[in-house]
């Protein structure tokens, strides 16, 4: 079972945090730091696998993480999940990230925390492994946006563009994750 | 500007925030705007508020206002505002508050919708936040979509239904027909969800496993299809179809395999053909392979089969990428109990990765290290593991640190050798260390009589060399305290003779005493030790006397005490002070889990029927059920002392009458019962009180020959799930003629209701000859009034 799925920044500023089981909020910030912190000590070029801390429930817990550019995405599951699998995972997530917002960037998941919510949805349940097919889950998330839009449209009467990413101030669409990834030299903004 | 700007404008605002001050600023006064959002009635604008509170509660404030706000945004109409008011409902509020009893109908109704997105969305917080009442409520509805409805919410059914069984188990029955019929499914959504509610309705019933071991052909198939199927870019990772239905499906293959012959049978060749056709160049491939392996180790397998996996893991394990081999360490770990031998071939490679840069990797050497510790590899082993610990990171150095002392005490193949590396642990890592190694390594000293030359010459240079490890310093001040005159005399067979004067003895005392980094103990020790030597040495007690002195009036009230009483010694009671201060007699290891006065090393002499040299305990299942008995009770301590017991009677062949216990309840007070009479000797057993898990016994010893009986000693074996405590006998003699008895209590504690069983032996030397005798106590009958005793005799 998945326990908590957390994507953080560099800094340790929570992008995305969703628990599968209950904590108290002090708790879920604790967390997160902790995990941060964890997280952010370990070299480029060890596993991606960490003994959980204390306080995301014990010696049975892992932290399976990767590192993208300038945010860590970590799934703290427990024994029964495959870690290879999970790892695979998060390979997945992302990479539907990235179709869904075009070239996906750290500034996509803080200004749509919203929608990344939904797609997550569509991958995870109740911290077990829904749907893995790319192709499958933005399908259904797109339905499930234009049926939201068509709403909104008829209330307002009024249309937005249906683009997903944001421009920042500049204009120019900074690298996404993936890129980053694979292109390790190209200097990274926040 | 259109509302759903409205959020992206406030993270904004808040990103532009410069100090955290500001940030909460902003915060606040949003956090107003939406209050005051949530009073109003509905404007279209609840929902953009709810997600900006919902923003808000990520970065960590508090938000709680928001809750009923997603309740009211739960029973709209609209779309948009169900799914942000489910959204807030997941991420605030919790089975622990009433709120979300109140969307328990809201739930119900959406699971009836006509759109499935809606009813989707109800499935989906139902499987996050659901709680047991909940859970309760809405069973059969999941389990009429179950069956119903399109493939995209019958996946979505089945993983809420394993919430379902995890809330409330009782309901696992409602889905079994169900699954069984999901497997036929073409959609790997539903398969895989499928897959995952059968492995939560097996591991949680025994029957249902038997039910579902007749679905492993069909299970067979599916993988079949999965593993020869051409390329289908959909579900494709790298080139393995479908990794994680692979995945899902092997492992609930094992779950059906284990201990089953047919079932086992059944997946032997799908495993093969798995193992040696999967590609594991990429991290899909291998979990996969990894998957086959466990689940291989897991069944009743050929063996042929077994050494494949075993060579796979092994490959894994000279992989060059990292993530491989801390799995296949992870993988080592759980069969090294069962396939020692074969992980023992890889001992190699594993010792090397003590030396990865990983800290991960690290710790599963470690662990991997210590359980492949034997005692044909002992000294190599102990070896890496002494370098690893001086180089370990910080975090794992208590565990390294208990880790060699465990295997050295189970294992080491000479006393010098284990006091050395013991030793050698409290030089590096003294600070690491459990308190108890302290009386553990001054007790294992005593007992080495012929290496307290060696040990106290050893233990002063270290003092000298550094007094910052208190735990060795502790334990070479006693040492230097007690055999100060060998230290003195200078000539040591086994070490390079250095001479040592009083002086300098005197010296490394005295900055122990006064050096800030000792703790109080320490100290205490050091103070004791100085008095010691005053009956060892002979030119300068003045200056002993001179050292106690001025610790007599010393802050610290321990410290105080014991110079003032040290004081006394010297003026008053100057003729008792050679006799107190003799040496010490050889202690008795008396810490609970341990026989009293014994060597549970004795009894684990092995069998004769074993040949292997002396391995864990779960490797002794074909020997003889004594030593797996009492292999539990000393856990892993070497021969604490001369055992008196003859070490010739290995197989104990005890005819096992029964004895039963009286349930004694408290407060009738039982009589004793006596458990063995011969030669005139009884032993009685009084129960002294017993709840469910926990039972306190007496055993008395009486002797009613001619002549008194000596070192009388009572040893006692339990279940392994049992845990037993003897505390000290009262004595080891017994006078003659019913004169006199010796009684020990013995405490036992049994967590799991295994039914009872205790073998005690009974030894003594009556006039010189040695006898010993063994009772088995068989059954301890539930508390009961009436319950008669009947009494084995062996």
């Amino acid at each position: 079972m998945i326990k908590a799925i957390l994507i953080f920044n560099n800094h340790g500023k929570p992008r995305l945090s969703k628990f599968y089981e209950h904590y108290t909020e002090d708790t879920e910030q604790q967390i997160i730091r902790e995990t941060f912190h964890l997280v952010s000590k370990r070299d480029e070029n060890v596993c991606n696998f960490l003994e959980g801390g204390l306080l995301i429930g014990g010696s049975d817990n892992k932290l399976i993480y990767r590192h993208y550019a300038t945010l860590y995405f970590v799934f703290c599951v427990d024994s029964s999940e495959s870690e290879l699998g999970i790892l695979d995972l998060i390979q997945v997530f992302v990479e539907t990230l990235d179709k869904c917002f075009e070239n996906v960037c750290e500034l996509d998941l803080i200004f749509h925390m919203d929608k990344v919510h939904n797609i997550l949805a569509e991958m995870v349940m109740g911290g077990m492994v829904l749907e893995t097919n790319m192709s499958e889950i933005i399908t259904q998330a797109e339905a499930q946006s234009k049926m939201e839009k068509s709403e909104i449209c008829a209330f307002l009467s009024l249309c937005r563009p249906l683009s997903f990413s944001v421009p920042d101030r500049t204009g120019r669409r900074r690298p996404g994750l993936l890129e980053l990834q694979h292109a390790p030299y190209r200097p990274s903004r926040t | 500007m259109t509302p759903s700007v409205r959020l992206q404008e406030m993270i904004r605002v808040i990103r532009s925030a410069r100090t955290q001050g500001e940030e909460r600023g902003i915060i606040q006064k949003e956090c107003a705007e939406i209050r005051a959002q949530f009073r109003q009635t509905d404007n279209g604008e609840r929902s953009h508020s709810l997600a900006k509170l919902l923003y808000v509660h990520m970065l960590g404030y508090p938000a709680h206002f928001g809750q009923m706000e997603c309740v009211r945004l739960i029973a709209s109409p609209r779309y948009s505002e169900k799914r942000i008011g489910y959204l807030g409902a997941m991420m605030l509020l919790d089975e622990k508050q009433d709120a979300s009893l109140l969307i328990t109908n809201s739930i119900k109704n959406d699971l009836s919708h006509s759109s499935q997105y809606v009813q989707s969305l109800a499935l989906c917080t139902l499987a996050c936040m659901g709680s047991s009442e909940m859970c309760r409520d809405l069973a059969p509805e999941i389990e009429r979509l179950l069956r119903a409805s399109t493939s995209y919410i019958k996946k979505k059914a089945t993983l809420c239904a394993v919430h379902i069984i995890r809330k409330v188990p009782e309901l696992a029955e409602l889905f079994t027909p169900s699954a069984r019929s999901l497997l036929s499914e073409k959609n790997h959504g539903v398969l895989h969800g499928a897959v995952v509610l059968i492995t939560e309705l097996c591991e949680r019933n025994a029957e249902t496993l038997d039910k579902f071991r007749k679905a492993v052909p069909e299970l067979v198939t599916i993988m079949k299809g999965l593993v020869t199927s051409s390329y289908s870019p959909e579900h494709n990772v790298a080139g393995i179809s479908d990794p994680f239905l692979q995945v899902r499906i092997l492992r609930l293959l094992r779950i059906l395999g284990h201990n089953n012959d047919s079932a086992s049978d059944a997946m032997n060749d799908l495993l093969a053909q798995v193992a040696t056709n999967t590609d594991s160049s990429k991290t899909a491939g291998s979990a996969v392979l990894y998957e086959t392996v466990l689940t291989i180790m897991d069944i009743n397998s050929e063996s042929g089969l077994r050494v494949l996996a075993v060579n796979i893991l092994g490959r894994f394990l000279l992989n060059n990428d990292r993530n491989i081999r801390y799995i296949s360490m992870t993988s080592l770990q759980k069969i090294v109990q069962t396939d020692h031998n074969a992980v023992q071939r890889h001992r190699g490679t594993i010792v090397d990765c003590l030396k990865d840069q990983d800290t991960s990797v690290k710790r599963r050497a470690l662990e991997l290290s210590l359980a492949l510790v034997s005692p044909v590899n002992i000294r190599s082993m102990m070896k890496e593991l002494l370098i690893f610990l001086s180089s370990c990171p910080v975090e794992l150095r208590s565990q390294t640190a208990s880790g060699i002392f465990n295997a050295a005490e189970r294992y080491s193949p000479s006393k010098r050798w284990h006091i050395d590396t013991i030793l050698h642990v409290l030089t590096t890592a003294g600070g690491d260390v459990r308190d108890e190694t302290v009386p553990n390594l001054i007790q294992l000293i005593t007992t080495a009589s012929e290496l307290h030359c060696y040990t106290v010459h050893k233990l002063y240079r270290a003092l000298v060399k550094d007094i910052s490890q208190q735990s060795l310093v502790q334990v070479a001040c006693w040492c230097i305290g007690e055999y100060g005159d060998l230290l003195l005399k200078g000539e040591c067979e086994e070490i390079e003779p250095v001479q040592v004067t009083e002086d300098d003895v005197l010296d490394a005392l005295e900055t122990v005493l006064q050096s800030h980094m000792s703790a109080p103990a320490t100290r205490g020790f050091a103070l004791t030790a100085t008095m010691k030597l005053s009956t060892r040495i002979t030119d300068n007690v003045d200056r002993i006397r001179s050292i106690v002195s001025i610790y007599g009036s010393c802050i610290d009230l321990e410290l105080q005490q014991r110079a003032v009483e040290y004081n006394a010694l010297f003026k008053k009671y100057d003729h008792m002070r050679a006799a107190v201060l003799e040496r010490m007699p050889l202690m008795e290891k008396n810490s609970p889990g341990h026989t009293n006065g014994d060597s549970s090393g004795e009894i684990k002499e092995p069998e004769p029927a074993k040949t292997k040299p002396v391995e864990p305990i779960l490797l002794s299942e074909p020997a003889n059920q004594v030593c797996d008995l009492l292999d539990l009770l000393g856990g892993t301590d070497t021969p604490v002392q001369p055992s008196s017991a003859p070490t010739s009677t290995a197989t104990t062949t005890s005819s096992a009458d029964l004895l039963d216990l009286l349930g004694g309840l408290e407060p009738t007070p039982v009589p004793a019962v006596t458990v063995y009479e011969k030669n005139g000797v009884s032993l009685k057993i009084q129960c002294d009180s017993q709840t469910d898990t926990d039972i306190t016994v007496t055993l008395i010893a009486s002797n009613s020959t001619q002549n008194d009986i000596s070192n009388f000693t009572l040893q006692a074996a339990v279940p392994k799930s049992v845990q037993l405590q003897m505390k000290a006998p009262s004595g080891n003699v017994i006078a003659a003629h019913g004169l006199g008895q010796v009684t020990q209590t013995v405490l036992l504690n049994n967590p799991n209701k295994v039914s009872l069983k205790m073998r005690v032996r009974v030894s003594y030397s009556d006039q010189g000859t040695m006898l010993q005798d063994t009772v088995q106590i068989d059954s301890f009958p539930s508390p009961s009034w009436n319950s008669q005793p009947s009494i084995g005799v062996l």
